[in-house]
């Protein structure tokens, strides 16, 4: 199923504010398994990346392909904020809203919905509202939004910043699981711990563009370039 | 301070008494203002969401001409509509001219730019909230202002008693088209504008009080209603 999605290829796609560079151009191509990591300093451009790949920021140059057409992918796809987006509704709610746009029948999903606040242990909450949940239970909620219509690609933008230890590895292991139920992952973070353990090929961009891309294990144990080099000793790199 | 005071036992009496011009005429304002609010709603908040999500051509002048028709003066909604439902007029024929239907019309003209403007101020800044998530999950045009609509309920209905609260206070359009008819077409405002005219101003003052009272009332059970301000937050 996946296999059709994929591959997703960028040829020269560059996206430009105001005359400003924020991302590009990108020439990359990712298959269709395992996790993708993007790493890379504050402001380099991982979240245009990100949302570039995604199809929800509009392209200046270039283009973004997926093996079948734009419309069946962007509906094969889902997307994680590094700020969750909480709508102004129950956790329930928030979690049936999906299967709703989907047309999924109401008991159906509330049923689905039950399922997933369990296995993200907010099965005592759904009648809570969204709003009121701390950081790591919006993210938790956010993830699973996201997953509960089993995306075949789900992009997430440093799901984990500002999130303790305990509810990283919650959102590590969701991450994981998903993974091996199929769903490819795509994924920035700034923190080189998480992307030693979940990476299986790893994007390093720099002032908006690839600068090294590759199997994670070479990636962390020989590094191309110096800057990758100093990036992973944790030097200032801009 | 006398007239205040003999106004206020005047308001106090007919009230306690049911005095059945008094309910008539409160009945019908208020069947004349929420029905027009209904139908304003129907139209002014669908058209705020539809503002706050979609980019087009001359949107912000569009924007400018509501937020710019909310000062509308009520007395020329009036004439313009008494023109169009005249017998002259092109909807002469439908009889509508002192009618509370004609009532009805003029308030929709007045309330709907009013209503509009405030649920696209709101639902504005929910769009830019839900913007990315919207976009992420491939929603519909469609999808995406129901979506804003639901979740923005609790300011959509400040907006609908702020246009509530225009609807009922209004005099200058009403009294044209529906023409201060007694037992007719004759409501709370174009009464108090009656009696004021004819000196009586203790009954003036009287239905200004209860006027007064009922907005508050229905402001406060709608409220109540829809739990505002209850529970977590929203």
């Amino acid at each position: 199923m996946v296999s059709a999605l994929f591959p997703l290829q960028a040829i020269g796609a560059t996206v430009r504010r105001k005359d400003k560079t924020l991302i590009g151009p990108v020439d990359l191509a990712l298959g269709a398994e395992g996790i993708t990591i993007v790493v890379g300093p504050n402001g380099a451009g991982k979240t245009s990346l990100l949302k570039m790949l995604h199809g929800i920021v509009r392209l200046s140059d270039g283009q973004v392909t997926w093996a079948c057409t734009t419309p069946e992918a962007q509906a094969r796809q889902a997307f994680v904020f590094q700020t969750p987006v909480m709508l102004r509704r129950s956790v329930l709610e928030n979690l049936t809203y999906p299967l709703r746009l989907a047309g999924m029948p109401k008991a159906q999903a509330i049923a689905q919905a039950k399922d997933w606040a369990t296995r993200i242990g907010m099965a005592e909450a759904t009648s809570r509202s969204a709003l009121v949940l701390s950081g790591g239970e919006r993210q938790k909620l956010a993830l699973a939004r996201a997953l509960i219509r089993a995306p075949d690609v789900l992009f997430l933008d440093e799901p984990c910043a500002s999130l303790d230890g305990r509810a990283m590895r919650e959102i590590e292991a969701l991450l994981v699981q998903a993974n091996q139920e199929g769903t490819r992952i795509i994924m920035s973070t700034h923190d080189m711990g998480q992307a030693r353990r979940l990476a299986t090929e790893v994007v390093f961009i720099l002032q908006g563009r690839i600068h090294e891309f590759g199997p994670a294990k070479e990636f962390f144990a020989s590094p191309d370039t110096a800057e990758t080099s100093a990036f992973l000793k944790g030097d200032i790199v801009d | 301070m006398s007239e205040l005071t003999q106004g206020l036992i005047q308001a106090f009496w007919l009230v306690v008494t049911l005095d059945p011009d008094l309910i008539e005429i409160t009945l019908r304002s208020l069947q004349v203002t929420v029905c027009a609010l209904a139908i304003a709603c129907l139209i002014a908040l669908p058209f705020g969401a539809y503002l706050a999500v979609q980019r087009f051509r001359f949107r912000r002048t569009v924007i400018a001409v509501i937020n710019a028709l909310m000062g509308l003066p009520p007395v020329v909604v009036g004439l313009i509509v008494y023109v169009f439902l005249s017998r002259a007029g092109p909807f002469g024929v439908m009889g509508l001219l002192f009618t509370p239907t004609a009532m009805i019309i003029a308030q929709v003209i007045i309330i709907v730019p009013l209503i509009t403007s405030i649920a696209h101020q709101s639902l504005r800044d929910l769009w830019a909230e839900y913007h990315d998530l919207l976009i992420s999950m491939n929603t519909s045009r469609r999808q995406r202002i129901s979506t804003l609509l639901w979740d923005g309920r609790r300011a959509l209905l400040t907006a609908s008693l702020a246009g509530f609260g225009r609807g009922i206070g209004e005099v200058g359009a009403i009294m044209i088209v529906g023409g201060n008819i007694d037992h007719a077409t004759r409501v709370l405002t174009t009464a108090i504008a009656l009696e004021t005219g004819k000196g009586n101003f203790a009954l003036a003052l009287a239905l200004g009080f209860i006027l007064i009272a009922l907005a508050i009332t229905v402001n406060l059970l709608i409220h109540w209603l829809s739990r505002t301000e209850t529970g977590g937050r929203w």
